[in-house]
C-alpha cells in the first residue's frame, strides 16, 4: 500500500533532487574549467557563454557553483557521518550502562555544548590546519555532543522497556541488546536530527570557508565564493547571488524534507 | 530442580534500605506448576525477577540462594546466567503490548532465543521451528503472523507470541508473571488452557504469578501465598482452598467473586 506523502516532503524531495542532480553533474561535467582564469572576462556579467557571469579572476561562476556545491555537500555529508557515528557510539554506551562513565562523559558534553559548533570547529581547525578533510574532522568533532545527547536520552528511554527485558531474558548480550534491540528504535529521532545536523553542517562549512579557514583555494566552495563576492557586491551582484541561491536551495530542500519526514 | 533458600531482597537506592522480600523459600520439581499469589506489592514479582536473574547487580543487596539445577543464580557469572536465560529459564510478562520490539517482525522475535542459544542451526531450521512454535500456541495462519509486526496483532495474540518465543528453546522452567492480567476474561481462559497444554506436553515447570486466585486454582498444583514480602502460607491447592489456615489466605479466598443464586425473601 502506498501512502501519499505530505506537501513539505514532496517539495523537499524535489529541491534536494535538483541539488543532488547538479552536484552529480558538477563531478562529471562543467561548462568551463572552474579553475581556468580569463583576464578578459573579469567580473563579466551574465551571458550565454558564462551563464552566471565570471568572478574577479575571470573564472566561470556557473562551473564554480557546480563544483562548489559538490564540495559543500561532501563536507556536510562527511561531517554528519563522522558526528553521527561517534555520537551514536558514545550516546549508546553511556545511556545504556549509566554510572560514573556516563556522568563524566555527559559533563564533558555539557562543557562542549556550551560553545557554538562553529567556535569548536575553529578551535579544532587551528589544531589540525585548514583544508577540506580537516574541516570534516573539526566540524564532525564539534557535532558529536549533540548527537550523543540525543541518542543517550533515547537509550535511557528504551533500556527499561519490556522488550529489552525480554531480549535480556532470551540470553542476549549487552552488545546485541544495544545494537539489535535498542538502536533500531531510535531511528525516528535520529533521522530527523541527522537532517537538521546536515543543514547546520552546510551552513557551518560555508561559514568557515567564509572566514577563510575552511576549504582552501583553488578548491571552490559556496562559502568561499560568498566571502570573495562580498568585495564586489555592488559592482557585480550576480557573483554573490548565484552561490547564495545554490546554498539556499540546498538547505531549504533538506529542511523541508526533514520536516516532511517528521510529519509522516 | 529449582530451590530458593532464605531469599532476602533489599533495595539500597534510597537513603533508608528497604526490604521487599523476607526469608523466601521455594522448591519446585520438574513439570510442577506452582502458583505464587498475593496482593500488589507483596513481593511476588520481585521474587520472580530474582529467579529469572533479571535484578540489577548494584543498588541491591541479595541474601540467600537461588539454585537452579545446582547453579546459584544470584552469584554465578554473567555468561553462565546468559546461558540459562532463554534456554532453560524463560519468562512471560504481564504486558503483551510492550514486550515485543515494535521494529521487528514477529518471526524474528520468536526466533531470538534460538538464534542466541542454537548457533549451529541453519536459517531455514530456525524458521521452521518458529513457525512450528507459532502453530503450537494455537495461532491460526502462522505464516502470516510470522511476517506481521507487533502492532498488527491483538493483545491475546501477542501473549501467545510471547509464549511461543519463551518456549522455543524448550525451557525447563517458565516463569509467568501475571500473564493474563492485561487480557480479557475469555482470552485469559484460553491462555490458561494453553499453559496447561504446554505443561502436559513438554513437562515444563511453570511458576505462575497472579493475584487472581480462581485462575491459580484452575492451573496450579501447589500454591504459595505472599503478603508484605513474606510467605504467609503454602501447600497444595486443596489444602489452601479448602482449609486455609491463615486469616489472610481466608480473606483472599473470600474475595474471589462467585456466582450464587441469590435467595429472594
Amino acid at each position: 500500500m502506498k501512502k501519499k506523502r505530505n506537501l513539505k516532503y514532496r517539495i523537499g524531495m524535489i529541491l534536494t533532487g535538483i541539488t543532488v542532480l547538479f552536484v552529480l553533474l558538477g563531478f562529471v561535467w562543467t561548462p568551463c574549467d572552474p579553475e581556468t582564469m580569463d583576464k578578459g572576462a573579469k567580473l563579466a556579467g551574465v551571458s550565454l557563454s558564462h551563464l552566471m557571469g565570471c568572478d574577479q579572476f575571470g573564472r566561470d561562476i556557473f562551473s564554480r557553483v557546480l563544483k562548489g556545491s559538490g564540495t559543500t555537500l561532501l563536507v556536510a555529508l562527511g561531517t554528519v557521518s563522522f558526528g553521527t557515528f561517534f555520537g551514536v557510539l558514545i550516546g549508546a554506551f553511556t545511556g545504556y550502562f549509566g554510572g560514573i562513565v556516563d556522568e563524566i562523559f555527559m559533563r564533558v558534553n555539557d562543557v562542549l555544548f556550551a560553545f557554538p559548533s562553529i567556535l569548536l570547529g575553529l578551535m579544532f581547525i587551528s589544531l589540525l590546519g585548514s583544508g577540506k578533510y580537516n574541516v570534516i574532522i573539526a566540524l564532525g568533532i564539534a557535532f558529536i555532543p549533540s548527537f550523543a545527547r540525543i541518542v543517550r536520552s533515547e537509550f535511557i528511554r528504551c533500556k527499561n522497556m519490556d522488550y529489552v527485558q525480554s531480549a535480556r531474558l532470551a540470553g542476549a548480550r549487552d552488545l546485541r541488546i544495544i545494537f539489535l534491540h535498542i538502536l533500531p528504535n531510535t531511528t525516528t529521532v535520529l533521522v530527523s536530527s541527522i537532517m537538521i545536523g546536515f543543514n547546520n553542517a552546510v551552513l557551518a562549512e560555508a561559514g568557515m570557508s567564509y572566514l577563510g579557514i575552511g576549504v582552501q583555494p583553488p578548491d571552490a566552495s559556496l562559502g568561499r565564493m560568498l566571502s570573495e563576492a562580498q568585495t564586489y557586491l555592488f559592482s557585480s551582484p550576480g557573483y554573490a547571488i548565484f552561490p547564495g541561491l545554490a546554498l539556499i536551495l540546498m538547505v531549504l530542500g533538506f529542511s523541508l524534507l526533514s520536516e516532511g519526514l517528521k510529519e509522516d | 530442580m529449582l530451590d530458593v533458600i532464605d531469599l532476602n531482597l533489599e533495595f539500597h537506592d534510597h537513603l533508608v534500605p528497604e526490604t521487599v522480600v523476607y526469608d523466601f523459600d521455594l522448591h519446585m520439581d520438574p513439570g510442577q506448576i506452582v502458583g505464587l499469589v498475593g496482593e500488589s506489592g507483596s513481593g511476588k514479582s520481585m521474587t520472580a525477577l530474582a529467579i529469572a536473574g533479571l535484578l540489577s547487580r548494584h543498588d541491591m543487596q541479595k541474601r540467600g540462594q537461588i539454585l537452579f539445577e545446582g547453579t546459584d543464580i544470584l552469584t554465578c557469572r554473567r555468561s553462565e546466567l546468559r546461558d540459562l536465560q532463554g534456554d532453560d529459564i524463560a519468562v512471560i510478562f504481564q504486558e503483551p503490548m510492550t514486550c515485543l520490539n515494535p521494529v521487528y517482525r514477529i518471526g524474528r522475535q520468536v526466533e531470538e532465543a534460538l538464534r542466541i542459544h542454537r548457533r549451529e542451526l541453519s536459517k531455514e531450521q530456525i524458521r521452521q521451528r518458529a513457525l512450528q512454535m507459532l502453530r503450537e500456541v494455537e495461532l491460526e495462519d502462522a505464516e502470516q503472523i510470522y511476517r506481521a509486526y507487533p502492532h498488527q496483532l491483538s493483545g491475546g495474540m501477542r501473549q501467545r507470541v510471547m509464549i511461543a518465543a519463551a518456549m522455543i528453546c524448550d525451557p525447563k522452567l517458565l516463569i509467568a508473571d501475571e500473564p493474563t492480567t492485561a487480557l480479557d476474561v475469555t482470552v485469559q481462559a484460553q491462555i490458561i488452557k494453553l499453559l496447561k497444554k504446554i505443561n502436559a506436553e513438554k513437562n515444563t515447570a511453570i511458576l505462575f504469578i497472579s493475584h487472581d486466585l480462581s485462575l491459580v486454582r484452575q492451573l496450579c498444583q501447589r500454591v504459595v501465598v505472599m503478603q508484605g514480602g513474606r510467605i504467609v502460607e503454602s501447600g497444595t491447592v486443596e489444602e489452601i482452598y479448602e482449609r486455609p489456615c491463615q486469616a489472610y489466605t481466608q480473606k483472599l479466598i473470600a474475595a474471589i467473586p462467585r456466582c450464587e443464586k441469590r435467595r429472594v425473601g
